[in-house]
């Protein structure tokens, strides 16, 4: 009971956080949308796969990128915690590490996907007006995307706070965008169909988890994918499910 | 029963000795002092008590359980102000609160009750609406001593309370401790390098030096070690062997030019050391304080390790080395 309470409580804070910085959010929507007019509107005069334009081609990849971005971030942030000497506060009230660790993931998870359903509406508003066309958009294709998200967001986040967990001080904030994030974008096929690739290149992108989850979205959203989306979900699920578990290790070794 | 006992706690960092063999009784409904310099250790002991850090060696009981083994136990019986804020600033003063009740798993109700009463004995219940952000110093360390007591602790840590405010909020701060002594009935633990904090507020303290216990007793009982007034004198080429053979010196030391006296009976015996010492350039006369007893055991003054400062300094100097 008591061990609930605390993850509530966890969660609470990270969500009045959430809607408090609202700059975060802003930025969380406007950066998806200039990826969609600007990167979309221009690769897409040129060039076009799987029989859409590429604005609706990449849609599942912008919605990963910022899922990736935003649950990585929200991650690391726990240096933060650290920084400020919030995260002594948590470590000394009487719950567990294991529930500190599950209350930052929903926190995380939350922010995140209320990101994702602003840009599944934001989504439905550009298939209306024809700027995206294809993309389906149904009950049942959003409630599927948002599975694969979540789990995927789960993950993520995990990885994000052992990162985290293990670092001193924010300076490294920059590293971890430079060598982490931004390779696991680009290497996740999120801009490009992973077909035909080079064998060194297709080998690497075979190696970034996010690769799965940006296949299952085209999956559910355009009705074709690399792998069999349940393969995919699959590779989620698992990658989830292994990152909860390094994470909770790196908790419960994690030093104030 | 002891509210804590420590036996021969040791913390070692890469080989060198934060704490060395501290070994501590304290009774429960005392203000406790751990008075000492920076880098004496006192945040290190701190921080085994509240079951943050493991003792390297030797062991420590809080209200009974083992900082180790029951570290669950000892969580749910102490509250803590750490010596840099710990408060969400993003967050308002109720809801930092309220955070912290859910933490500890208390009921709705009684949180609900608790938090009004402890933001009324800090005098924030107006401002409990307000971003932390918009709290001065003061008032944020006043919300952080408010959340140490919710949950009703049986002990409360104080690590340095007082560092880098205003007077004026420091005045605050310690009508406030002294208030929840008596209306809480709780025991109190601050570390302190402030000696005039120390002797205001604690009803015992023990004096540390470079991880070790120097000297353990009442401020009253402890300023009595000296034996006598101190008088400091300014002079030059003073006579130090002629002061020393007047029967009613007990001691002389000579630090960055001026002569520490012990002195029986100051008030009447000046004059015949003024006789003695010859030109004087000043002269002053005070009971002793608790800085010259740890003059008097360590050779040492206190102050010198102040330096290092507090979390507003902290604050200060990053905003000046980010250019802002």
């Amino acid at each position: 009971m008591g061990e609930l309470k605390g993850i509530y409580a966890l969660w609470y804070r990270e969500f009045k956080v959430f809607l408090r910085e609202k700059s975060r959010i802003v930025s969380s929507i406007v950066q998806p949308i200039i990826w969609l007019l600007v990167i979309g509107g221009g690769i897409g005069s040129a060039v076009s796969f799987g029989g859409v334009n590429y604005q609706t081609f990449i849609f599942p990849g912008v919605l990963m990128q910022s899922a990736l971005f935003s649950s990585m971030f929200f991650g690391v942030y726990i240096v933060w915690d650290k920084k400020i000497d919030f995260l002594k506060e948590v470590l000394v009230a009487p719950i567990s590490r294991t529930s500190i660790f599950v209350g930052k993931i929903l926190g995380g998870a939350t922010d995140t996907i209320i990101q994702i359903v602003l840009l599944l509406i934001i989504g439905f508003v550009f298939l209306q007006f024809g700027f995206l066309t294809g993309l389906q958009l149904n009950i049942f294709t959003v409630v599927a995307a948002l599975m694969i998200l979540l789990v995927t967001t789960v993950g993520l986040v995990s990885v994000g706070l052992i990162i985290g967990s293990q670092m001193e001080s924010p300076e490294g904030f920059q590293l971890v965008g430079t060598f982490i994030i931004f390779p696991m974008f680009f290497l996740s096929g999120a801009l490009f169909p992973i077909d035909n690739l080079p064998p060194w290149l297709g080998t690497i992108v075979l190696v970034d988890p996010v690769t799965y989850a940006v296949d299952g979205l085209r999956g559910v959203m355009l009705g074709s994918s690399h792998f069999p989306v349940l393969l995919d979900f699959g590779v989620m699920c698992l990658f989830a499910v292994a990152m909860i578990l390094v994470g909770t290790y790196a908790f419960k070794k994690m030093k104030v | 029963m002891h509210v804590i006992e420590t036996k021969n706690l040791t913390k070692r960092y890469n080989g060198l000795v934060a704490v060395d063999n501290v070994s501590l009784k304290i009774e429960q409904g005392q203000i406790f002092g751990l008075l000492g310099p920076n880098g004496a250790g006192k945040t290190t002991i701190l921080m085994m008590l509240t079951s943050l850090r493991p003792p390297t060696s030797g062991s420590a009981r809080v209200n009974g359980f083992d900082v180790l083994k029951q570290s669950d136990n000892v969580r749910k019986s102490i509250g803590i102000v750490f010596q840099d804020p710990s408060s969400d600033d993003i967050l308002t003063g109720y809801e930092n609160l309220k955070l912290h009740g859910m933490l500890y798993g208390m009921p709705d109700e009684l949180r609900e009750q608790r938090i009004e009463e402890v933001l009324e004995l800090v005098d924030l219940t107006a401002r409990k609406n307000d971003l932390v952000k918009k709290y001065s110093g003061g008032m944020r360390r006043r919300l952080e001593i408010a959340r140490g007591l919710m949950h009703h602790p049986k002990v409360l840590f104080l690590d340095e309370p007082t560092l880098g405010l205003d007077p004026q909020s420091r005045e605050h701060i310690w009508e406030y401790i002294e208030k929840l002594a008596r209306e809480e009935k709780i025991t109190i633990i601050i570390t302190t390098h402030y000696m005039d904090e120390a002797d205001k507020l604690c009803n015992r303290l023990v004096i540390i030096d470079s991880g070790k216990i120097v000297v353990d007793g009442s401020p009253e009982k402890l300023k009595k070690i000296i034996g006598g007034d101190v008088v400091v004198l300014k002079t030059k080429n003073a006579n130090v062997e002629k002061i020393k053979m007047l029967k009613f010196v007990k001691k002389v030391e000579s630090k960055d030019g001026l002569l520490y006296l012990t002195v029986a009976n100051a008030s009447e015996n000046l004059q015949k050391i003024l006789q003695v010492v010859g030109k004087v350039e000043r002269v002053e006369v005070r009971s002793p304080t608790l800085d010259d007893v740890f003059l008097h055991y360590t050779g040492k003054e206190i102050k010198d390790g102040e330096a290092e400062g507090g979390w507003v300094q902290r604050i200060m100097t990053q905003r000046a080395r980010s250019g802002k």
